[in-house]
């Protein structure tokens, strides 16, 4: 599985990082997580409001900081 | 009701001597904070709620479909109810110009979010009513609209520093079905991380209105930020340009202001000022427009708050 979160550097993409890094290692699953902090990259996904959430290439969620039990659900979702 | 309580509690309860100045001052401070914080809740809650219908992606689709002029009026008006936060200015401007919206609309959208966000909104009804807090949006979505349809018409696509690749084929966003308990939840959580922002703002501002309450005489107010002073309206917007938009804490001053003499037109124009520009908003801008751009950005729109001032101070 790999997750991305998408964020140009604001301190909420930090939090779900952090956030995401804890729901990870809670569901015991291994993924490979990345931060994408280039824009261009970022419009890719047509996303326009940051932090998102992206696994396995699909945008599960824009602009909000989700908390560890709501990406657990999420990466079990997938 | 709730003034009563509070000269209950300031004049028999701390047994603090009414028409002094000091007892005025902390009167004052104890009931507007209290009932700023309190509506501020309730209409946080509320814009939030009914924001989680909206979102930018969704506005983006909506808006690729429509021209000039209603694509401008459409956009302002989406300002007003999309979140919009400065951090994410530069995903959003390439991604409405990723998706064929003329330069001109991206602006509209671009003056009026930051303009009409909640916290000034709900600042507005709780110290002025709603009057204000009306013409306050009514005159933020002509200055977005024109704004954004002066911008369109100087021709400045080759001033935006990133080539944004159109995007191909028809746009589309998934309509997802959230339960109104989620949306719920989510509003409560947004409007106390809100909160937790902004009371100190709040306080300082509300203590620092206070204090001219007590202690600044009416007739300095006046001389400077009233009728009598034809710069005043220009002097408050250049004042409130590169203030951070911290509606929290600069409306409980400007009420005091109004009160003492300031003009309301001269005060929506600060209030717009610095709601709607900010320095750090175009340190950020500076990555994808050319200072040029930026320049003619916060010119403009510093130009139209300058013409709404003057046109409200005198209509009332």
């Amino acid at each position: 599985m790999k997750i991305e979160i998408l964020g140009t550097g604001c301190s909420k993409c930090k939090s779900l990082e952090e956030a995401t890094k804890q729901a990870v290692a809670q569901s015991g699953i291994f993924a490979q997580i990345e931060k994408v902090e280039d824009i261009m990259k970022i419009m890719e996904y047509g996303v326009m409001s940051t932090p998102a959430l992206v696994i396995d290439g699909k945008v599960l969620s824009t602009g909000k900081l989700l908390s560890v039990t709501e990406i657990v659900e999420m990466i079990k979702a997938s | 009701m709730w003034q009563e309580s509070v000269n209950v509690l300031v004049y028999e309860w701390l047994k603090m001597p009414r028409e002094e100045k000091l007892s005025d001052a902390l009167n004052f401070f104890i009931y507007d904070t209290v009932k700023i914080l309190f509506l501020l809740t309730v209409i946080i809650f509320a814009v939030t709620l009914l924001r989680s219908y909206f979102s930018t992606e969704k506005v983006r689709v909506y808006l690729s479909k429509k021209h000039e002029f209603t694509g401008n009026i459409f956009a302002a008006l989406f300002g007003i109810i999309t979140p919009f936060c400065s951090c994410s200015a530069i995903p959003l401007f390439l991604g409405f110009l990723q998706a064929r919206i003329p330069l001109g609309v991206t602006f509209s959208y671009l003056i009026s979010a930051p303009l009409n966000n909640e916290i000034a909104i709900a600042m507005l009804l709780t110290m002025f009513g709603w009057k204000v807090a009306a013409l306050y949006i009514g005159f933020g979505l002509l200055v977005a609209i024109i704004g954004g349809i002066v911008i369109g018409r100087m021709g400045l696509e080759k001033e935006i520093l990133i080539d944004v690749k159109p995007i191909e084929g028809e746009l589309s966003v998934e309509i997802e079905h959230i339960a109104f308990k989620t949306r719920f939840k989510e509003a409560y959580d947004y409007t106390l991380d809100i909160l937790q922002k902004i009371w100190l703002y709040v306080l300082i501002g509300v203590g620092a209105g206070a204090f001219i309450h007590g202690y600044v005489p009416t007739e300095f107010i006046t001389s400077i930020a009233g009728g009598n002073n034809p710069f005043a309206v220009p002097l408050a917007t250049l004042l409130g340009v590169p203030m951070y938009s911290n509606a929290a804490g600069v409306m409980p001053l400007i009420e005091v202001l109004t009160s003492k003499g300031m003009l309301m037109g001269t005060a929506l124009s600060f209030m717009m000022a610095i709601t709607a520009l900010s320095l750090p908003e175009a340190m950020i801008l500076k990555r994808v427009m050319s200072l040029k751009l930026i320049g003619i950005f916060f010119g403009t729109v510093t130009l139209g708050i300058i013409g709404v001032g003057y046109l409200f101070n005198a209509i009332l």
